[in-house]
């Protein structure tokens, strides 16, 4: 539906097939097409802004060699710059839960894929590091949430708290501390109720489980498909909950994905997952430079690029 | 207050210009209206306007109106026929709120004095079933249920069966939430209204698609795709109640023209509101 920026800019550049540096006017109409592709690619506004401003920097001046058209050495820089922002300088799947029982707090809007991912990588967890999982679930407000959770748990075989009806967030997850403690489980993990960034008692008693149980890593999940409202998705969640981490979801989709630019450049944390369907074993830990291609709408124009 | 009144600021007034113009497009795009269609209505007010000088509030209030004049035409409840039973099918992506907008329209019809009956043919996701059995309860309508993992296809049949024999009015079906570019899963959603067909060939009357207002640019293609497999007769979009401004809606009836039937504004039972064009315009360019 959208066209790819290297589409885009061999319009601009048809024009222009000198050899040497860019000069600030090629630079200058580039950004124009860099901009446009970002915003169709879902990427907030003012993350756009801020990433054409770094990439305008690096561009102009920039050498053309013979091998590649202009269209093509820009693209090669605002790709690098994505890979660059997107990988941040942390290893995505490593997560802080050596001293157990190490609590996990998972967040996020309505439906965007919390409970789902809670059981993936509570099987991942269990699978690959040999650790030993308790899932809870601290939604009293969704019908059918806690049985969701303990029919996913059933599934990949990890054991849920047992459900009490009457509770409230801070109980259960109170409940789910102690029974991870007695229980000798390495990590504990606590799906909570979808709810907006705007909701302030739903804030609130967020913040409260947090104060309680002082998670190691707290998740942000976030739709893949998300749009502009990313921006003010991810600055909320960090500052009135404090996230560590992203887990993009729905990936699987044929979304551009530009809300994982918007996450890490926003949060300043590693995206640490990305969901890749609805089945417990569809979750790979992130990897830049693919969504970087799939931002720019391209594949195997940058493999071209990159041997360029 | 040397008078005792209190007077509005007058509004600083400026020469509409290009960056002026930017401004604003650069809201709508904020908004997920997408940058072509940002541009398109944009270019709309400008004309006659350039090089006038003009306030804020006015600009606005330009723009807003533009955006009602191309939403009115798609702001329609859900149309009731007096086929018996009517049937609604429900689809749409994973999470869009499917379930929930099913739970309220049905207590709305039932409010409104129809007899409705619910079809859980999310027969895949865990729980689901229980789900709807939750907001059939709280609408006080049956939900007809089947084992997860059975066919949902066969389930929507023993449905219209059931709803024909106990005279309802409206079957509600749910469905499974689907992407939109697995084709298996699209597959298995034409099935269902195949074998709807098969008891009753005009069924179904609606098939809701329903949006997720955080949804950016996806949306079109989920629309593109849902048409071409399910026909879809009608748009639904939830969660307006957040920061979430579904510009992409003005994209959407642009392109498709799709009847708004509701919008969903939370999680009770009384958070569907019908789409207000004007509303919605007034919110998306934030006045
Ligand atoms: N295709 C796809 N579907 C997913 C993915 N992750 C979750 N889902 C689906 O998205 C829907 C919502 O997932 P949930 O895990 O219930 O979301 P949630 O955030 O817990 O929802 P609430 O608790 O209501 O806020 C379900 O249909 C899941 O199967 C993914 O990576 N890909
Ligand atoms: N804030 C808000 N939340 C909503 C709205 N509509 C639905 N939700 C929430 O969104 C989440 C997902 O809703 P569901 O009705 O389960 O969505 P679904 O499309 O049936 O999901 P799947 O069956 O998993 O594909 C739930 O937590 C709902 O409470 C709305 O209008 N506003
Ligand atoms: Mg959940
Ligand atoms: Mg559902």
């Amino acid at each position: 539906m959208f066209e790819s920026l290297s589409d885009r800019l061999g319009g601009v550049f048809d024009r222009l097939t000198r050899q040497g540096a860019l000069t600030e006017d090629d630079v200058t109409a580039a950004m124009r097409e860099v901009r446009q592709a970002l915003l169709d690619a879902d990427v907030s506004l003012p993350v756009v802004r801020s990433f054409v401003r770094a990439v305008t920097a690096k561009a102009t001046g920039a050498a053309v060699t013979k091998s590649i058209t202009p269209g093509q050495q820009v693209v090669k820089i605002v790709h690098d710059e994505l890979i660059r922002t997107l990988q941040g300088d942390d290893a995505p799947e490593t997560l802080q839960i050596d001293t157990p029982p190490a609590p996990i707090l998972m967040v996020g809007l309505q439906g965007s894929g919390k409970t789902t991912t809670t059981a993936k990588l509570a099987k991942r967890l269990t699978e690959r590091e040999k650790k030993r999982v308790l899932m809870a679930s601290l939604d009293t407000n969704r019908p059918a949430a806690m049985e969701q959770l303990a029919i996913l748990g059933q599934q990949v075989g990890v054991d849920t708290l047992p459900i009490v009806p009457g509770e409230n967030a801070v109980q259960i997850a109170k409940r789910a501390r102690q029974q991870a403690s007695f229980g000798g489980y390495d990590v504990y993990m606590l799906d909570t109720a979808g709810r907006l960034h705007v909701d302030d008692v739903l804030m609130d008693e967020v913040q409260a489980v947090r104060d309680v149980v002082n998670p190691r890593e707290t998740l942000l999940v976030v739709d893949g498909l998300t749009g502009q409202d990313a921006v003010n998705v991810a600055t909320e969640f960090d500052a009135k909950v404090g996230v560590s981490g992203v887990v993009l979801t729905r990936m699987d989709g044929d979304g551009r994905g530009g809300a994982a630019l918007s996450m890490r450049q926003i949060t300043g944390k590693p995206i640490r997952f990305v969901g890749l369907g609805e089945k417990m074993d569809a979750l790979e830990s992130f990897d830049a430079e693919r969504v970087a291609g799939r931002i720019l709408g391209m594949g195997d124009i940058v493999a071209l690029v990159e041997k360029a | 207050r040397l008078l005792g009144r209190e007077t509005a600021p007058a509004e600083p007034r400026r020469e509409l210009d290009d960056a002026m113009l930017e401004e604003l497009e650069d809201m709508l795009i904020a908004a997920d209206m997408g940058t072509e269609t940002a541009l398109r209505v944009t270019a709309n007010i400008a004309e006659g306007r350039m090089g006038r000088r003009i306030g804020a509030t006015e600009l606005k209030q330009a723009l807003a109106d533009e955006i009602t004049r191309i939403m009115a035409p798609v702001a329609q409840p859900l149309p009731l026929y007096p086929r018996k039973p009517q049937v609604v099918l429900v689809v749409g992506v994973n999470g869009s709120g499917k379930t929930t907008t099913i739970g309220k329209l049905a207590s709305q019809l039932r409010a409104a004095g129809k007899t409705v009956v619910i079809a859980a043919c999310d027969t895949f996701r865990a729980a689901a079933v229980e789900q709807l059995q939750v907001w059939g309860d709280r609408a006080g309508v049956p939900v007809l249920v089947a084992p997860q993992g059975s066919d949902p296809a066969s389930l929507a049949y023993d449905a219209m069966v059931r709803a024909e024999s106990d005279g309802a009015d409206l079957l509600l079906i749910d469905t499974a939430g689907r992407l939109q570019n697995r084709a298996d899963l699209m597959e298995e959603l034409a099935k269902i209204v195949r074998v709807i067909r098969k008891k009753d060939e005009t069924a179904p009357h609606n098939t809701l698609l329903v949006l997720d207002a955080t949804t950016g640019q996806n949306a079109l293609s989920q629309v593109e795709a849902f048409r071409r497999m399910a026909d879809v007769s009608g748009l639904v979009m939830t969660k307006l109640d957040g920061t979430a401004r579904g510009g992409v809606l003005v994209a959407l009836a642009d392109r498709y023209g799709l009847p708004i039937h509701a919008i969903g504004v939370g999680e009770q039972i009384d958070d569907l509101d019908a789409f207000e064009p004007d509303e919605f315009a007034r919110a998306l360019v934030g006045l």
